[in-house]
């Protein structure tokens, strides 16, 4: 099946790694996109926090551009984007009248149903025994905390496809590559999200809880979906660092990022130096086999 | 909050709580100052049916009824933001159900609200809060009503600001309109020339093609309601 790609802002740019890594394993897996032409930010967290006919608009032009493009089915890595896109086309659906302001803003009817998936539901649905079987790398010695954070599984009843509190999509594919799982808390607490630059001391606080509950419970890495997660959870890290002076530097990797190195792709080509927590493999190797 | 306030709600029921409400003569509405209205209120101490209330405003929406939700508190215990909110998510709920809209619209809290939906799939009433959360940032925007959280304000605007004129988002230009709106200038200096030197983030915004349709879209959609 030939997939529609979603890329959204933050893949151009801050989750640059997200959209490499994603390019490079989809590619090995066999699967192909086709990028939505001109595509436009979905709105995020800003539009529909201030603006809800903006924010059904802007995430609708995309899903639009979709169809006149003749793709059925959309892949949207980004969490937020994913979010966007699903809730806006559940609320054209169930309300006639924000489809008609839409359609209007727009200048468009919408015909079909462009089906959205997020990344989990992708390698889910077309990766899983193509990862097994395409495994180079022996990745036993991560033990890692899948974090889903808030807007891949919620709300429960529009994403329809893991539980909204106890989600377990993202070890079958972790496991998938030959990676250890840890069971832990806060596989759904909020890390702050678009607070990220307005509210820098709240993003610190709940993304120390939940690295501290990774640590916990025995992971050694972090693996994330979105990439404002990744934003949060990496990159400030170092912020964590001057508000809590004993906070030890904890890897996290997007999900496309552990599916590649299993692959038998080196950190570089997957972007993975890019981040600002350091992750090398061989190092976790030597870690572990010292602490043993 | 006005001790009036708290007393009304630390009431049992809606009804006691409207009862209270109706026996403290000083209750003021929303907005409502001129003489005609001042008469008017006395017509309606129960109720400000004399405007179009917030309370109805919310409930069409979001397209659910404001009074479903019966104050149980899970959203509250459950919300990661709470510890720093002013007041409990719950209560800006129990504030617009009682008519008291400017104690809610003015909070702190549906701004600090970070629409992360465990409130909203957790309610056992289903009651989506953070849709609720989005509609009285809504309205207070339009109402013109003092946002304390100003900073968080002036971030979604300079957001939206980089969509309107790039189609897309633009972090440089994004970070250089909120510290020029914020003056908050030392902020994240040590983190942008790291973001420089990894070649995340470009100098040039990513221009779409059809920015015309973007700004149309904003245009049509900048109007109050």
């Amino acid at each position: 099946m030939k997939y529609g790609y979603f890329p959204g802002c933050s893949l151009t740019s801050s989750a640059k790694e997200y959209d490499i890594s994603l390019r490079k394993v989809i590619d090995k897996l066999g699967i192909s996109f086709d990028e939505i032409n001109d595509w436009s930010c979905c709105g995020a967290t800003s539009a529909h926090v201030t603006n809800h006919k903006l924010s059904t608009a802007l995430a609708m032009r995309n899903i639009m551009l979709a169809e006149q493009q003749g793709l059925d089915n959309i892949i949207a890595p980004c969490a937020a984007c994913y979010n966007r896109l699903i809730i806006s086309q559940n609320e054209i659906g169930k309300h006639t009248g924000i489809r008609k302001e839409t359609e209007d803003l727009l200048s468009v009817k919408f015909k079909k149903d462009v089906k959205v998936f997020n990344i989990l539901e992708l390698f889910l649905k077309s990766g899983l025994n193509k990862i097994i079987e395409n495994r180079k790398r022996e990745l036993s010695e991560l033990k890692a905390a899948c974090y889903y954070g808030c807007l891949l599984v919620r709300p429960a009843a529009i994403t329809k496809f893991d539980d909204a509190e106890e989600p377990e999509s993202m070890e079958k594919i972790v496991e998938a590559t030959g990676a250890d799982t840890v069971d832990w808390n806060y596989k759904t607490e909020c890390c702050g999200a678009a607070h990220s630059i307005a509210r820098r001391d709240i993003v610190v606080d709940l993304s120390k809880k939940i690295i501290d509950d990774a640590i916990t419970h025995g992971a050694n890495v972090m693996v994330v979906a979105c990439p404002m997660c990744h934003t949060n959870l990496d990159m400030r890290q170092r912020a964590m660092k001057r508000k809590y002076p004993d906070h030890k530097e904890f890897p996290v990797l997007y999900l496309t990022e552990l599916i590649g190195l299993s692959l038998g792709m080196d950190e570089k080509e997957l972007g993975i130096d890019l981040h600002y927590t350091n992750f090398k493999y061989a190092d976790t190797l030597l870690n572990n086999s010292a602490k043993g | 909050m006005s001790r009036k306030a708290d007393e009304i709600m630390a009431a049992d029921t809606l009804k006691d709580a409207k009862k209270l409400q109706a026996s403290f003569i000083s209750t003021e509405p929303f907005q409502e100052s001129s003489k005609e209205k001042e008469k008017e209120k006395d017509n309606n101490k129960l109720f400000h049916i004399h405007e179009r209330n917030v309370s109805d405003e919310i409930s069409e929406r979001t397209f659910q009824d404001v009074s479903l939700c019966y104050q149980c508190g899970k959203c509250s215990a459950g919300c990661p933001v709470r510890y720093y909110m002013d007041i409990a998510p719950n209560k800006v709920v129990r504030f617009i159900q009682l008519g008291y809209y400017e104690e809610a619209l003015k909070s702190e809290t549906p701004w600090l609200c970070a629409g992360c939906l465990a409130c909203s799939v957790r309610c056992p009433k289903e009651f989506d809060l953070a849709k609720f959360m989005d509609a009285v940032r809504e309205i207070a925007i339009e109402k013109g009503v003092e946002i304390k959280q100003e900073n968080i304000l002036k971030f979604h605007k300079a957001f939206l600001d980089q969509i309107k004129n790039h189609g897309r988002s633009y972090e440089v230009g994004l970070v250089a309109e909120y510290k020029m709106k914020t003056l908050d200038l030392f902020q994240d200096v040590d983190s942008a020339p790291g973001m420089f030197l990894k070649g995340k983030l470009d100098l040039l915004p990513h221009n779409i093609k059809n920015r015309k349709e973007i700004k149309s879209i904003f245009k049509k959609t900048s109007g109050k309601k």
